[in-house]
């Protein structure tokens, strides 16, 4: 059956165990998520999820419906057809830089607009606040770039609903 | 005189106990203050504490909660974690405290109770080992749907997650397998999880809670106010119809040629028996169920073709295959019930009901789903029911019915169905729970139901060792009922212990062993599928025996245990029924019997098969009939 990329933004108790309810619900069923995060809300009883998946149809309601019965889940909202806004953040460093690779590095930096937040001698760390499809092509793009020398670390997409009828 | 002193002695030490006493001996006898510091002292007290008189402990909040849900038995075995709330709970006359001699044991006997009376059972056990015996009970009753509240004993918060002694991190392990798991970190939200907990067991889709209270949160000191309302904001269980959704179901079923209704546990569950054998009467429809489905209808209603599934009537498996419009009540639609999935029902529009929207196109993808209750949906179904007048549909599925009964007319002498069959003409209304395997098998296809809570199979799950410790719990709830326990050799030892509870608590069971000597079920599979390689299903088994033996003969060893003598060594009554004109004569002596339980072994024919049957990955119409 034909997968899709889908976000669930999940409100539940922030309260110890939690999060291990909600993973090993998902890996206890076998379904394969690919991001999940989670933060305290602007009411700290309250802990916010973005689930992403790549997922066919009737798994995801089976995901949904299973969410859905958790005690703990307070709320389960559905972002598979509403515009959001959604962003990860990415942190990627580079090592064994010379002169003509940091200039490169903010080059590539400048035209992508990512941030370089740190450097010293021969190290650079850049900071990319993207989409994730756009975090991988940076990463494509870096690893070709300066093959074998940098080292990735990403957040997982976080997601909101947006104020506009776009997403972004 | 004898009776009135111990109730005075208690009541003193009770009272002594309390802190108000307590307090005035410490300041005023022992200390020599005045009374008029000893208020002021219990003023600022009342400030900080909140009501400083009302003070108990966890333990005693826990003893509160239990009366104040209407818990009169209890089923709990003691430990170094769970000694406070046992110590609260000697002397109090409101609660019997059950003492199984296995934890597993005791939380199937607690699930009986459940689902015999439908009241919430109630489990307390310690931490660690206590707790981890309970896990395949946990996971039987969640699959059941039975309302349980499962307490467990932890370690001290100070030393939790330190690996101490008896440890066990019980929430994380029964997560997956409840309905609800929640450790208490907290003695003020000691009671307002105990009333959560007893509310999510019993509400919607019924199921079993996990509470961990930590030690010294039970000896903690706190409120003595248990909550009359609950509210969680995560836990909203359904309590209406969707009524655009019933008039969709039904003008479905009035276009039908070939309408079935499939009504499965949830039936039984929610007491809709009588509305959904209205609604079949009244639409004249015929009536198929699942195992645990049995009863939703009285099985000797004309409409009733029997179970559906992988030892289902011929019938009922062939109607479903037949039928144009499905109308389900309580199922999950289990593999056991639908053969192979992709050809289940497949001429058919299918409406189904459930109080669990996950249930809900979850193997088969229903054309009509209504997430309600099955009393409430069968009652606004029924105020718009009228006949169907599908008489040719009828007369198949009668034929079928008549044509091709379940039976063992092909075995000779005793055979499980004349058993069965003789319980059915014996007893009024008993109660019988079975183990799981053949016995289960052949109970549900030749036992007569008229109605719920009187059918208890682990049906979910298919827990061995599950039939004789809830026969305890039923029979526990219901002491006026005949209790039967219809066990298999096999079964019947994994949870053989219980024969002390048994006879400690007088109880008047009847244990009905099939002695086949041999794990009946999986044998039947290796029979048929495995070129009789009955790899380690033998029961009789020695180590002088023949390697890979296929059979079984009058040169086997003898079996053991000896049953009868095992009974009588619990001091319990056993007998042993070799010929089918015994079984008279067998529960004749049962019924002699009101002190003890009394176990009837019957020697069955060792490789009896359970058929029909419809193997694996094959279709429901694909049934073998026998071999």
């Amino acid at each position: 059956m034909e997968t899709k990329k889908r976000y669930i933004s999940l409100f539940v108790e922030n309260r110890i165990g939690v999060l291990a309810k909600i993973s090993g619900l998902l890996a206890g069923k076998s379904y394969n998520l690919d991001t999940l995060t989670v933060g305290e809300t602007e009411d700290p009883t309250v802990s916010r999820m973005t689930i992403g998946l790549t997922i066919d149809d009737i798994t995801y309601e089976q995901v949904k419906k299973q969410l859905n019965r958790c005690v703990v889940v307070i709320k389960v909202m559905d972002f598979s057809e509403v515009p959001i806004h959604k962003k990860e953040l990415l942190f990627v460093k580079i090592s064994g830089c010379n002169e003509k690779d940091k200039g490169e590095i903010f080059r590539i930096a400048d035209v992508f607009s990512m941030e370089i937040i740190d450097y010293d001698k021969n190290t650079v760390l850049i900071q990319c606040v993207k989409s994730e499809n756009a975090n991988n092509d940076m990463i494509a793009l870096l690893t070709k770039t300066f093959p074998n020398r940098i080292e990735v670390v990403r957040g997982g997409a976080v997601a909101i609903d947006a104020v506009s009828t776009q997403s972004y | 005189m004898q009776k009135v002193l111990p109730c005075v002695r208690a009541a003193v030490w009770r009272f002594c106990r309390h802190r108000v006493v307590r307090c005035v001996w410490n300041f005023t006898v022992r200390e020599g203050g005045s009374l008029a510091y000893l208020a002021v002292l219990c003023a600022i007290c009342n400030m900080i504490r909140k009501g400083w008189c009302c003070l108990v402990k966890g333990t005693e909040i826990i003893v509160k909660a239990l009366k104040e849900e209407g818990v009169e038995i209890l089923f709990g075995y003691p430990g170094g974690q769970a000694i406070d709330i046992f110590d609260a709970l000697y002397g109090e006359d409101s609660i019997e405290v059950i003492l199984p001699r296995h934890e597993q044991a005791l939380i199937h006997a607690a699930d009986g109770y459940a689902r015999s009376t439908g009241k919430v059972g109630v489990c307390l056990v310690t931490s660690g080992p206590g707790a981890t015996n309970l896990v395949t009970g946990i996971a039987t009753a969640n699959y059941d749907s039975v309302p349980l509240v499962c307490i467990t004993g932890q370690v001290p918060l100070g030393l939790m997650g330190n690996d101490a002694f008896q440890e066990v991190d019980i929430v994380g392990i029964t997560n997956s397998i409840c309905k609800y798991a929640v450790t208490v970190r907290t003695r003020e939200e000691l009671p307002r999880i105990l009333k959560e907990a007893f509310y999510i067991a019993r509400t919607g889709r019924p199921g079993p809670v996990v509470v961990d209270i930590p030690k010294d949160i039970q000896q903690a000191e706190g409120t003595s106010e248990y909550p009359s309302e609950v509210s969680i904001r995560g836990y909203k269980p359904n309590e209406s119809v969707h009524m655009g959704q019933i008039k969709k179901a039904l003008s479905m079923l009035k276009r039908a040629k070939k309408p079935l209704f499939l009504f499965g546990g949830g039936v039984n569950i929610a007491g809709a028996n009588e509305e959904v054998t209205q609604l079949a009467e009244t639409m004249g429809v015929p009536v198929i169920t699942t195992i645990m489905g049995k009863g939703a209808i009285p099985s000797k209603h004309e409409l009733y073709l029997g179970n559906i599934g992988i030892h289902g009537s011929y019938a009922a498996n062939h109607a479903v295959s037949a039928c144009d419009v499905l109308l389900s009540i309580g199922t999950r639609f289990n593999d056991r019930i639908t053969g192979k999935i992709s050809e289940f029902a497949k001429n058919a529009k299918i409406i189904h009901i459930d109080i669990d929207s996950a249930s809900i196109s979850k193997n088969i993808v229903v054309d009509v789903p209504i997430v309600a209750d099955a009393k409430l949906a069968a009652e606004k179904l029924l105020e718009s029911a009228s006949p169907l007048g599908v008489t040719g549909w009828m007369e198949q599925v009668q034929k079928w019915k008549k044509d091709y009964p379940v039976n063992m007319d092909h075995y000779q002498g005793l055979t499980p169905e004349k058993v069965i069959r003789y319980i059915n003409e014996r007893f009024a209304k008993p109660i019988i729970t079975t183990d799981v395997g053949q016995n289960q098998l052949w109970t549900t296809q030749y036992i007569d139901m008229e109605s719920n809570r009187h059918f208890l199979t682990s049906g979910g799950l298919g827990t061995m060792g599950y039939g004789f410790p809830a026969a305890i719990g039923a029979q526990l709830g219901n002491p006026d009922s005949t209790v039967i326990a219809i066990s298999g050799d096999g079964g019947m030892q994994m949870n053989i212990q219980e024969m002390a509870t048994a006879v400690a608590l007088e109880l008047p069971l009847i244990l009905v062993v099939f002695n086949n000597g041999y794990l009946g079920n999986v044998r039947q599979w290796q029979k048929i599928f495995f070129d009789k390689r009955y790899s380690s299903t033998c029961l009789t088994y020695r180590k002088s025996c023949q390697r890979n033996c296929m059979k079984a003969d009058e040169c086997c060893p003898k079996y053991t245990p000896d049953f009868v003598k095992l009974a009588e060594s619990y001091d319990a009554y056993g007998i042993r029924v070799c010929d089918e004109a015994e079984i008279g004569k067998a529960f004749d002596y049962a019924l002699q019997h009101k002190d003890a339980p009394t176990l009837i072994e019957f020697m069955i024919e060792r490789e009896a098969d359970v058929f029909p049957m419809v193997p694996t990955g094959k279709t429901l119409d694909e049934m073998i009939m026998d071999c």
